[in-house]
């Protein structure tokens, strides 16, 4: 009797077991459990898991859960609902620019003890976000380029400046991201145009920014949201010219597509995820010892190697050889998005670039 | 017929519908309402109270024009794929019970096709590098292929064809089910096969026209991905807008006053057509 197991009892049992893994957040927290690092579900998880944990186990003898999390603002939502309840949904995530000064407007994540982060040093100013009061909130993780992409059958002569956008020979050959929040075009023509994104600080400078970016609209064939169309019709010469993702792009030539990225003269597009701690995260000595792990030139050069990502520390640091760090990254100072913009300003901006993208 | 434990047999079997429609349709909607009228807390949050920022946000000529864009498309859409599944249907019901039923379950198999896989095959078919463009070179018609989409024709073609087999399957039983004796009637008495078809057959199913062009414009006015992949920006309807204030802009207060505003075109369309439109013919 007891060891027949009918479908219900099945059933019962699967349920329990759910609500049991629901519930283990907490359970893991009070056991003292695995540090849970947070990184973009897919590859970036699944590389993370890979590559990165295991070597940072060994070195530290702390274990890791792995916790995928969604980009954008979702991420930000499930961490301030967290915190209602008094818990942490990770102890320690990524988190791209835009929602993260949004929840530092909020105040949602720990102050970090730099103390305790001694690669904090290899890193430049504009991979630490700091509050107010200067205590450092945000430490960079991974980040990537967007950069000029062409195709070369179409256009042998890879133009080596993001003004090739408005150069009327590229009339309806060109393709763009759709939002204003992941193309970072303002930054774009503010740095090409207006000698750096410090014109964005104002309305009326934003407002001077638009004016030229839309000179860019008519020249424009597709605005795209998903990275699979645009990167089809730039491997097929359909549209042989727009902004993309430069390791991407670099996977597409290595595979033998017509594909070049380049960097123009004013920079790539640098964009990044940097590491967060939620407010009530516990375990803060392993949070320090895994953003100081991340920092080291060592971690640094295997992401650039195995994920493809742009380190965030200084080149001479590392040993990755000439060929590796292009794959990746460029010595050209990069355009930095104004992540704050976007929160400040954030529905006048998305109207505008509304009414701006159609005509 | 059974008297009154007949009316409370009848009351309770609507129970478990009226529970799963209000769980799942009442429910999600008042949410939506609510959240269209929440207001912006010192941190950018947002909470429940009652505010009309988002709605005031609509009113701008930019959101307005989109509303009656979205509208004035999908109206054009309802009325295209009447004017090409009527006579189909039409000629259909002439047609023997066997071809009837494998021209039906054909047009049911279409149904399968999802707004993506469609979006996705006409952007091929409309492309420079693979697409129709490439035959039109071939038979000498033009002398270079050229790319037809994004534009305002290609999001027409994909959503007209995509409501073709709904305009058919919504007017066949109607049309299937008309007396003959009525045209036999009027070509007795002289009128051409054309007039008998617009004086008799169209008024006749006057009703399951109309209901048929609603039920299309409301279905094309909730489809996102054949805009936003065949179309330009300008062509971008609110659906598409909706998707982005969610998605990517994670103002769904916003999102929701958008949706708020798209449900009353909606239902300000079958309102006004079944109040107006619908007639007393039959």
């Amino acid at each position: 009797m007891t060891t027949k197991i009918t479908r219900r009892r099945l059933l019962g049992t699967a349920a329990a077991t759910g609500a049991a893994s629901l519930a283990a957040p907490s359970i893991l927290r009070a056991a003292d459990g695995p540090l849970r690092v947070g990184t973009y579900g897919g590859f970036f998880e699944e590389s993370f898991r890979k590559h990165v944990y295991p070597d940072f186990t060994e070195k530290t003898g702390i274990e890791v859960q792995s916790v995928a999390v969604p980009t954008g603002e979702t991420w930000l939502v499930q961490i301030k609902n967290a915190a209602r309840a008094g818990q942490a949904p990770a102890d320690v995530s990524l988190m791209a620019g835009t929602p993260r000064r949004e929840g530092a407007r909020q105040k949602v994540f720990r102050a970090l003890d730099e103390s305790k982060i001694s690669n904090l040093g290899n890193m430049p100013d504009s991979f630490q976000d700091r509050y107010d009061d200067g205590s450092l909130y945000g430490v960079g993780g991974v980040s990537w380029y967007i950069t000029l992409c062409t195709n070369s059958d179409e256009i042998p002569e890879a133009p080596d400046s993001w003004a090739a956008l408005w150069d009327e020979q590229y009339a309806g050959k060109i393709g763009l991201l759709g939002l204003a929040t992941n193309s970072y075009l303002l930054e774009v023509t503010a740095t090409t145009y207006f000698g750096g994104t410090d014109i964005l600080d104002t309305k009326e400078g934003i407002e001077k920014v638009f004016a030229k970016l839309s000179e860019v609209v008519p020249n424009v064939r597709l605005w795209y949201k998903d990275e699979g169309s645009f990167q089809q019709a730039l491997q097929d010469g359909e549209i042989p010219m727009g902004q993309y993702y430069h390791d991407v792009a670099g996977l597409a030539a290595a595979e033998g597509f017509p594909v070049v990225s380049t960097f123009p003269k004013e920079g790539g597009i640098l964009d990044s995820g940097f590491w967060i701690v939620p407010e009530n995260a516990k375990p803060m000595d392993e949070i320090a010892e895994f953003i100081n792990y991340m920092a080291r030139p060592e971690t640094q050069a295997n992401l650039a190697r195995n994920l493809g990502t742009a380190p965030v520390i200084r080149r001479d640091l590392m040993d990755l050889t000439d060929e590796e760090f292009a794959a990746v990254s460029s010595e050209t100072p990069p355009i930095i998005p104004r992540y704050e913009i976007y929160g400040e300003h954030g529905d006048w901006i998305s109207d505008k670039w509304n009414q701006m993208i159609a005509g | 017929m059974n008297g009154q434990g007949g009316t409370l047999g009848r009351v309770l079997d609507l129970v478990p519908s009226s529970v799963m429609i209000g769980v799942f349709f009442v429910v999600p909607f008042v949410l939506i309402l609510l959240t269209s009228f929440s207001v912006e807390t010192e941190t950018g949050d947002y909470a429940l109270g009652f505010s009309l920022a988002h709605f005031e946000r609509f009113a701008t000529w930019f959101y307005i024009e989109r509303a009656l864009f979205s509208a004035g498309l999908c109206a054009l859409i309802a009325l295209l794929s009447l004017l090409i599944a009527f006579p189909f249907t039409y000629l259909l019901t002439r047609f023997g019970p066997r071809t009837q039923t494998l021209w039906l379950i054909y047009i049911l198999a279409q149904l399968s096709l999802s707004e993506v896989l469609i979006a996705f095959s006409w952007q091929i078919l409309l492309s420079r590098t693979g697409g129709v463009a490439n035959i039109l070179v071939w038979v000498g018609l033009a002398e270079k292929s050229f790319a037809m989409a994004p534009s305002a024709g290609a999001v027409l073609a994909a959503l007209v064809y995509l409501a073709v087999p709904f305009s058919v399957l919504l007017l066949y039983p109607a049309i299937s089910r008309m007396d003959k004796a009525l045209t036999e009637a009027s070509r007795t008495l002289g009128a051409s096969p054309l007039r008998s078809f617009f004086t008799v057959v169209i008024p006749v199913t006057r009703p399951a026209i109309i209901s048929s062009g609603v039920t299309i414009f409301v279905l094309t006015l909730g489809a996102i991905i054949v805009p936003q992949v065949l179309g330009k920006p300008e062509h971008w309807t609110l659906s598409v807008l909706i998707t982005d204030q969610a998605i990517f802009n994670f103002n769904m207060p916003f999102a929701s006053a958008l949706a708020v505003v798209l449900l009353i075109i909606s239902a300000s369309v079958i309102f006004a057509v079944s109040k107006f439109g619908g007639g007393r013919r039959t």
